[in-house]
């Protein structure tokens, strides 16, 4: 599965300020930490706090794709900020996100159009959230009807279920992990699945049990990719476990190596 | 309409192995053969390239083969019990473009040839032929530890395919291989978590993974051979996805298995073993074998001309 990392993120003291301070060599770390760890993308956001994000997400990017060619996500509810970064990016690009509200979709779709992208489609509007998987169902069909309408590849869209955290919202978790597999139907070729992990463990604190258990499940539902802490090694190996249950790798007793060499 | 193929895209390959090294690359080789490079499951061209076609190497030994039936070592006659000249006729009267040693001869049960006689014998036999080598130990892991690095050291240079290593006896052989620029083959049970395990103990070693030849272990046709072609999808499937540490060609040892069939040591049919040995290479060849070691030359002639055909259309 694509396992995007998600610890360049302003939100993350280090990384907030390393972009402050234009530490080059910081932010390089955390992406090839996490690419040794097992990220096949890396997630990219200036974070809350960016007061010029439009210039913070080029440099970001730049300093990113000077020590690997993965995929960049580029994270922002913005579309200039996700703009800027495709116009700097040389490596493949996942855009993170866009929500089901038309007037979104209308000017994020043809930017990955344009710039070859993959896009990450989230299921919430400016409604809110969905309370329910049919509300979730309905959202991620009005974003793949859009996709079609505009003639993106459905293929490259990845759609998120929005995972809320189990304090605030224990009982949709289950919706959620139903989600993933009913997005599957939607349309052939099928979009693909993703979700932002960490989310569902805010706020408690056993969080590293929590991500994997969730993970897992999430997995086993047919989940293709993940924004998460691949530096998480019960995590990882939860991961790449789950995956050599589902017949995805041959065993071996060193399964957990291979997965790092495959 | 018309009819619309429905082709796989695949992120893997399988990675190409070169046995034998030429003068401008530091040995005696008259020329080199590259195996393996697939990127599709076996001859569906519209999906992947297959830049190489399979290879045969014929097989010899080191002393007289006991028990070969007579319809295989009729066409080599006095010539086994000379493996220079067994080499010599397998290049010049069949065309031989590869050639397999086993050095059975080492073996404790079968003469029990010194590390020094056995790579003697190697540095005589580089001097007679000129194609690339494999070379094998007698399968006495204790021996082949001796053996091997001798053998290794002898053939320098040649980048030989030098096996067996296998899961409990593989540290001596890679590190041989290792030192002396050869390839290696990884011989695993008719096991595809032990062929995995084997490709990662011996890359952590040091080899490049691209420089491994599985050795799957076959049945031939009637004793195991869809159990070995199942081995083999699977690996190849696994391989064709992005996993490296499947991504090796195949060596298969069509012949020993072939001939060990009691339909081809039929005394009464003596055309029934090369049809034996002759089929049983061509369903492996659709298993996606890259490099199969053969004995009867008459079934070799066939089995090249089926590649033939294959890589024709």
């Amino acid at each position: 599965m694509l396992i995007i990392g998600e610890l360049i993120n302003g939100m993350y003291a280090n990384i907030g300020k390393a972009i402050k301070e234009r530490a080059k060599a910081e932010i390089q770390k955390c992406a090839l930490e996490q690419i040794e760890s097992g990220a096949d993308a890396l997630d990219i956001n200036c974070g809350p706090a960016s007061k010029q994000p439009l210039i913070d997400m080029p440099w970001l990017v730049e300093s990113v794709q000077e020590v690997t060619d993965k995929p960049l996500c580029l994270d922002s509810s913005k579309p200039q900020v996700i703009e800027v970064g495709l116009e700097a990016a040389r490596n493949k690009t996942i855009i993170n996100s866009v929500t089901a509200d038309p007037e979104k979709l209308d000017v994020i779709i043809p930017l990955a159009k344009k710039y070859n992208s993959q896009l990450i489609g989230i299921t919430i509007s400016k409604k809110g959230i969905p309370q329910n998987k049919d509300q979730r169902l309905e959202l991620a069909a009005a974003i793949v009807a859009s996709c079609a309408e505009k003639d993106f590849p459905v293929d490259n869209l990845f759609l998120d279920p929005i995972v809320l955290p189990v304090n605030v919202a224990q009982a949709q978790l289950k919706d959620i992990l139903e989600s993933i597999r009913d997005f599957k139907i939607i349309s052939e070729p099928s979009p693909k699945t993703t979700l932002g992990l960490s989310n569902v463990s805010q706020g408690t604190n056993v969080r590293s049990l929590i991500n994997r258990t969730f993970l897992t499940m999430a997995i086993a539902y047919g989940l293709d990719s993940a924004i998460l802490d691949p530096k998480d090694k019960e995590l990882m190996d939860a991961l790449i476990t789950a995956e050599l249950i589902l017949n995805k790798h041959i065993y071996c007793d060193s399964y957990l190596d291979a997965y790092k060499k495959k | 309409m018309a009819l619309q193929l429905i082709t796989e895209k695949w992120s893997g390959e399988v990675s190409v192995v070169t046995i034998g090294a030429a003068n401008q690359e530091g040995g005696t080789r008259s020329h080199a053969v590259k195996i393996g490079g697939e990127k599709s499951l076996p001859y569906l061209f519209k999906e992947g390239s297959l830049p190489n076609k399979p290879q045969i190497a014929f097989e010899i030994l080191d002393i007289m083969p006991s028990d070969w039936p007579n319809a295989v070592s009729a066409p080599y006659g006095k010539t086994l019990n000379d493996p220079l000249e067994w080499a010599d006729k397998c290049v010049r009267d069949y065309q031989a473009g590869i050639l397999c040693v086993r050095l059975l001869g080492s073996h404790p049960d079968f003469g029990n040839k010194s590390p020094e006689e056995e790579a003697q014998l190697i540095k005589k036999l580089l001097k007679k032929v000129s194609v690339p080598l494999v070379i094998l130990g007698s399968g006495d892991d204790a021996k082949d530890n001796l053996v091997l690095p001798a053998i290794s050291e002898a053939a320098k240079g040649e980048r030989c395919l030098i096996g067996s290593a296998v899961q409990d006896n593989y540290k001596t052989i890679v590190a041989s291989v290792l030192a002396d620029g050869h390839n290696i083959i990884a011989e695993s049970p008719i096991d595809i978590n032990i062929a995995k395990q084997l490709n990662i103990l011996i890359s952590d070693m040091g080899l490049a993974l691209e420089r491994i030849v599985m050795n799957p272990t076959i049945g031939a046709l009637g004793y195991g051979l869809e159990y070995a072609y199942s081995i083999m999808e699977r690996s190849r499937l696994a391989a064709l996805a992005g996993d490296k540490t499947m991504a090796s060609p195949f060596i298969c040892f069509v012949g020993q298995e072939a001939w060990r069939a009691k339909e081809a040591k039929a005394d009464d049919l003596p055309d029934q073993g090369i049809i034996w040995e002759t089929l049983t290479a061509t369903a492996l060849i659709q298993a996606g074998a890259d490099l199969l070691v053969m004995r009867h030359p008459k079934a070799v002639e066939k089995v090249k001309e089926y590649i033939d055909n294959l890589f024709r259309s």
